[in-house]
């Protein structure tokens, strides 16, 4: 018995990690499928109305919508900030550089409370108010220091001989940064941006802070939690789970094809 | 994208100085590296080789100076608008393109048509045309090697610079890649100026060596001048190993030099008297020795007195440690060609060589 306990322990241990992680999502996608108009707490049967109209209660697509507005804006701006930070950081050497890299932490170490606290302030008292504006500027804000890190990182383990390699031969300054420094940097620019959309999307205390009457996704949840969940709402996390899947899948399969193809 | 123009001819380094702050790396050097030919820039690290390397390549600006190729003043050319290429230490291969890609990569920015037959005629020369669409990493070091040394010449360049290109591979690839690269060399016609630490592998593979010191080149010549004739102890003691005895020169006539080494007569041409003082440092290689027992009569010069006290076998040849009469150990190489008596620790011994293999530089040099 203990020798089969401890022939199969790193077994064991697998399936319990990955039951810890999986069982919550597993209880999302199942209780997207409950036959229940508000409660989504026990399960009543087996239905997929929730499925074929997932927009029925009031306001949850236009929430959806708000998160996806603010999410890519974010993103594509935070990613293109952060990365030339990023750059400027991990390749040149001036005045204010250990400032910066010490600055650019703190939104990731500032209470989220006290940050959302703050930007209302400071939103109002330069007469942003509130809304999808003050939302997104904020987002950027945080996400830039993620994407700086991420991809900060990427360029650190770049070899500056291959730069100096494609100088070398015949590439300019641009040719340089566009056949070498970006392909090579790239995937760790994507992982910045998936980052960076993920937090983004799923933000909820600093979104609540300076939103004011509009709703994102996780602010609906929210409020619909004092009356009860509709199921949709898992419709809507299901959805998201598999399009995140089938982004990772597609991903492989098209570096697969094309290393096949070369 | 600009097409460099055809510039070929020697290269001239005059007067070149490099400087990092405070830091002298390259010390008002001048150099005519002839058009065609391998030279190698061999010394230390730390002693500015791969900097002036650099400066060549464009990589670095030098402080002052000025590089040309025949007439064609380059020093503020950029990289890549020079007739240049490199062959980098550890090769710098673009990770994410493959084989082909890599050496078609110099010819696409350049814009040269017909790429591929270039490209297969040079993965030809390497022997490596069935790896044109792996990756880098799929390469072992001795490919990757061979592929960036492709990736360079595919643009015939006038000057072709070598940075350390053998250090990462072991002792056997490395002898092997010597051998062919002299023999690429020779095929292209291009000039090669090779940077390494490597004493043996400048020496095999180079027509001409420059020794650097300290930013600055202490000797230069073919690979036998500089091992038969140092001018410094520097040169002495980096090209192989170096027997010196103090000494005093005598006379000076015709062709000939007499000097006193510890109280012995010795001969030795003049044009290996490197010293302008009378206090010499007498410099023989200890392959030169010829070892003899004790009171046989040997011609040469001579000298008795010495006493074994350390014998190691190295195959080819056995060294001996032979101290003299004023407590200085000798290193002696023999042959073991049957040549040598056979002599034991303690045997007392007499030391002979060619005057010829004497060279003398100043006392105080070093």
């Amino acid at each position: 018995m203990s020798r089969w306990f401890s022939r199969n322990l790193i077994r064991i241990y697998t399936g319990a990690a990955l039951l810890f992680i999986l069982l919550p999502i597993f209880y999302t996608i199942a209780f997207s499928f409950n036959d229940t108009e508000k409660r989504n707490i026990s399960w009543q049967g087996f239905t997929i109305r929730a499925w074929l109209n997932p927009c029925e209660p009031i306001g949850i697509c236009e929430a959806l919508g708000n998160s996806f507005k603010v999410g890519i804006t974010a993103t594509v701006v935070a990613t293109i900030l952060g990365t030339m930070i990023a750059f400027a950081l991990g390749r040149y050497d001036f005045k204010g550089r250990g400032t910066t890299n010490l600055l650019i932490f703190l939104p990731m170490a500032t209470p989220e409370v006290v940050l959302g606290a703050s930007l209302l302030s400071m939103f109002i008292n330069v007469g942003l108010g509130t809304g999808l504006i003050p939302v997104i500027i904020s987002h950027i804000m945080f996400c830039i220091s993620f994407v700086v890190v991420t991809v900060k990182a990427r360029i650190a383990s770049l070899d500056p001989k291959l730069e100096e390699a494609a100088r070398d031969l015949y590439a300019n300054e641009w040719e340089t940064f566009r056949r070498i420094t970006l392909p090579l940097v790239a995937p760790g620019i994507a992982a910045a941006a998936l980052l960076a959309f993920a937090l983004s999307f799923d933000d909820f205390i600093i979104t609540n802070f300076n939103s004011g009457t509009v709703d994102t996704f996780p602010e609906y949840v929210w409020t619909a939690a004092l009356r009860g969940v509709p199921p949709q709402a898992n419709v809507i996390g299901t959805m998201m789970f598999i399009i995140a899947l089938v982004l990772v899948f597609a991903g492989q399969i098209f570096t697969k094809k094309r290393e096949a193809k070369k | 994208m600009s097409e460099p123009k055809k510039v070929q001819g020697d290269l001239i380094l005059s007067n070149i100085t490099k400087s990092f702050g405070d830091f002298v790396a390259v010390d008002d050097l001048s150099l005519r590296i002839e058009q065609g030919s391998f030279f190698a820039l061999l010394g230390p690290s730390g002693c500015g080789k791969t900097t002036t390397l650099r400066m060549m390549a464009g990589l670095e600006e030098p402080t002052s100076g000025k590089i040309c190729i025949g007439d064609t003043d380059i020093t503020d050319t950029k990289p890549y608008d020079r007739p240049v290429n490199t062959v980098f230490q550890n090769y710098a291969l673009f990770p994410h393109l493959t084989i082909h890609e890599n050496v078609a990569f110099g010819l696409r920015r350049r814009g040269v048509k017909e790429i591929d037959p270039a490209v297969e005629k040079v993965l030809n020369l390497v022997e490596l045309a069935h790896l044109k669409n792996r990756k880098p990493s799929q390469l072992s070091g001795g490919q990757q090697q061979r592929i960036a040394l492709a990736r360079a010449i595919v643009n015939k360049p006038a000057l072709l610079l070598l940075d350390e290109p053998l250090g990462a591979l072991d002792l056997k690839l490395r002898r092997q890649m010597q051998i062919e690269l002299k023999w690429i060399q020779t095929e292209v016609g291009i000039t090669f100026v090779h940077v390494t630490h490597d004493q043996e592998e400048a020496m095999t593979m180079a027509d001409t060596v420059a020794v650097m010191n300290n930013g600055k080149i202490e000797q230069m010549g073919s690979p036998a001048d500089l091992y038969e004739n140092p001018k410094t102890v520097f040169v002495a003691n980096f090209l192989g190993q170096s027997n010196f005895i103090d000494g005093t020169l005598e006379s000076s006539d015709g062709a000939s030099v007499v000097a006193n080494i510890q109280g012995t007569r010795i001969t030795f041409p003049k044009a290996r008297n490197n010293a302008s003082g009378k206090d010499l440092k007498v410099g023989i290689r200890p392959e030169k020795f010829r070892l003899h027992s004790a009171g046989d009569s040997v011609n040469g010069n001579v000298l008795t007195g010495g006493i074994i006290t350390d014998i190691s076998f190295f195959g080819v040849s056995t060294q001996y440690l032979v101290e003299m009469a004023w407590k200085q150990e000798l290193m002696v190489f023999e042959q073991n060609d049957g040549g040598a008596p056979d002599l034991e620790k303690g045997d007392a011994v007499t030391l002979s060589w060619e005057p010829q293999f004497t060279f003398a530089l100043d006392a105080n040099s070093n």
